[in-house]
């Protein structure tokens, strides 16, 4: 297992290097003066707009360039944020935690409804159930989240006054502590069934043809001669070999999320990265822009990494396989 | 209702095509065209779908906006499908280290989150309906090239295919006449569900403000009733159930072709 670990991580580590040279790209193909892209639009010192230049080189050749600029982020110097008055940095990881609580409620809310939404579609194939299941699966994945969040405001906190529907709290609360986690709550519920709607959908459909594969291996036609209960069966022989395309598609799909959560952070108000990237956006600041693709690329490398390695940590074949 | 799918399927988005290409004849107004009519509801006199903030008949703007949602969403997906074909069938015949290089590129160009990249290349390097196209090209390609190295791999060893080899072809008469009619069938389901999520992408780019500003589309509506949710909601409804249709009928397409060009699936599920 450990060698297949240290190769899958051999692996990923020139992806992120990749994704790092690519964002370089950008910037240096990107029209107009890089000091632009670096600084934002926002009106920066002569002074601070002459260090970037030094500090990136840009009065360097390109492979100059691209080696300051690694040794800036390997600093941790993402750049400075004008439109925001402080390090690009700092503002992410100060946005991170909401971020982070949406796509765990989201994924979670999926897990918990989408696997058994297909099991129960599997279980009844062919019958009107499954095939209402499958139709509405798919009209699940074809809706834009950020529709269906506005949808969710419409129906949920307009016409019903039922849950609030911007923030993450309300603006005169003064709670503290535990009593301020839990103020959260019914502002998360919204957002988290919008991001994790299209989820659901993908689960749901992929649990079913995965048990349906699952369903029709002689494992289990041998389970059931040997007279074992239907329960028993599907959870030791069906579930067990449906566990890995299940695996593979949570994690593999964690891009959906965070690509989502940036469409619905804007549509609830919510304050994180997403909504972050939405600001940076109409404001022209590209440092903010540039980092949050680079965190977001490699979040999606090491999710990918994880998930195989979950994957042959439930699969034995895969570590011994060449 | 299995067998029904793709006429159905077909039907609604020829209906679509047709809307979108009538568009200028059909649609009461002028969907740029403002007015002291703003805000008012479905309807009303004289707009049937309502109006939004600043007067613009709903029912003009989504006429309008089919065209460039098609019109993005199919472009992107043949560019992607082209690319995707073109690279996959050098991957798979040359074999190799040419192989290796093409393969490594599609991997890191499928690792690499689409939303969020073509949002910032969008961002850097401004909007505009074939750039949007171009950038959905560029992000969608791997899949089919995968699918077409797939398929190629095993066709090149096709007994035909060395007929055709034997009598002298060179390797590009090969792809293109010999190999790649053979595998277009992955190629062709692949394309229409990029279609799906190519017009899903352009609407999400749109909400986001990074639309092509000179064009009416769906997303943008989407962006402008955003704002008026509490007075408004006929700007939100009609916009997200145009997009959500489409989608669901390039979806549906993609899946009944599925099963009919892999007619060993039809028979184990």
């Amino acid at each position: 297992m450990w060698r297949y670990i240290l190769k899958r991580l051999a692996q990923a580590l020139p992806v992120v290097l990749g994704v790092i040279v690519f964002n370089f790209t950008l910037i240096q193909l990107a029209p107009g003066d890089p000091v632009t892209l670096l600084v934002g639009d926002y009106p920066a010192t002569e002074e601070y707009t002459r260090q970037v230049r030094a500090d990136f080189g840009l009065d360097q050749p390109v492979p100059v360039r691209l080696a300051r600029y690694l040794e800036q982020l390997a600093r941790g110097n993402l750049g400075f944020s004008f439109a925001n008055r402080m390090p690009v940095g700092e503002l992410i990881a100060q946005r991170f935690g909401p971020t982070l609580m949406l796509m765990l409620t989201a994924l979670g809310l999926a897990i918990l409804i989408g696997i058994p939404l297909g099991v129960i579609a599997a279980r009844n194939r062919g019958r009107l159930s499954d095939w209402v299941a499958q139709v509405g699966a798919l009209a699940g994945y074809s809706t834009p989240d950020f529709w269906m969040g506005q949808l969710l405001i419409l129906i949920f906190a307009v016409a019903l006054g039922w849950l609030p529907s911007q923030g993450m709290r309300s603006a005169r609360s003064v709670a503290t502590g535990m009593q301020a986690t839990l103020e959260v709550f019914p502002y998360l519920i919204l957002p988290a069934f919008a991001l994790g709607f299209r989820y659901i959908a993908l689960l749901s459909r992929i649990t079913r043809s995965a048990m349906l594969d699952a369903l029709s291996a002689d494992s289990v036609m041998g389970a059931r001669a040997k007279g074992l209960s239907e329960r028993r069966v599907l959870i030791a022989h069906v579930l067990r070999n449906a566990a890995l395309p299940i695996v593979t598609v949570i994690g593999y799909n964690l891009g959906l999320l965070i690509a989502g959560s940036a469409l619905i952070e804007t549509v609830f108000s919510w304050p994180g990265v997403g909504r972050l990237l939405f600001d940076s956006i109409s404001k022209r600041d590209y440092p903010v822009m540039t980092a949050i693709l680079m965190m977001v690329s490699i979040t999606v490398v090491i999710a990918n990494l994880i998930t195989d390695l979950v994957y042959a940590a439930l699969d034995p074949r895969v570590r011994y396989a060449r | 209702m299995t067998r029904l799918r793709t006429p159905l399927a077909l039907g609604i988005i020829a209906l679509f095509v047709l809307l979108a290409l009538l568009a200028p004849v059909i649609a009461p107004y002028d969907p740029f065209q403002g007015g002291q009519d703003a805000l008012k509801p479905p309807l009303s006199p004289g707009h049937l779908l309502g109006t939004n903030h600043i007067g613009q008949d709903i029912l003009s703007q989504l006429l309008h906006g089919a065209r460039v949602s098609l019109a993005v969403g199919v472009s992107a997906a043949l560019s992607a499908a082209l690319i995707g074909a073109l690279v996959g069938s050098l991957a798979g015949f040359f074999g190799g280290w040419v192989d290796g290089v093409l393969m490594r590129v599609s991997e890191f160009f499928q690792v690499l989150p689409r939303f969020v990249l073509a949002l910032v290349i969008v961002a850097f390097f401004g909007s505009g309906t074939l750039k949007l196209i171009v950038v959905l090209a560029l992000l969608s390609w791997p899949q089919t090239a995968r699918l077409a190295r797939a398929q190629i791999l095993s066709l090149r060893e096709a007994t035909f295919v060395d007929a055709g080899r034997l009598s002298g072809m060179k390797p590009l008469q090969l792809i293109t006449r010999e190999i790649l009619p053979n595998a277009l069938a992955p190629v062709v389901i692949a394309g229409s569900l990029d279609i799906a999520s190519a017009i899903l992408l352009e609407a999400s780019l749109s909400f986001f403000g990074l639309g092509d500003p000179n064009t009416v589309s769906w997303g943008f509506m989407l962006n402008f009733a955003q704002a008026y949710l509490r007075q408004a909601w006929w700007m939100a409804l009609f916009p997200g159930m145009a997009i959500s249709i489409v989608v669901l009928t390039f979806n549906i397409l993609g899946d009944a072709l599925n099963d009919a060009l892999n007619p060993r699936l039809r028979e184990t599920v």
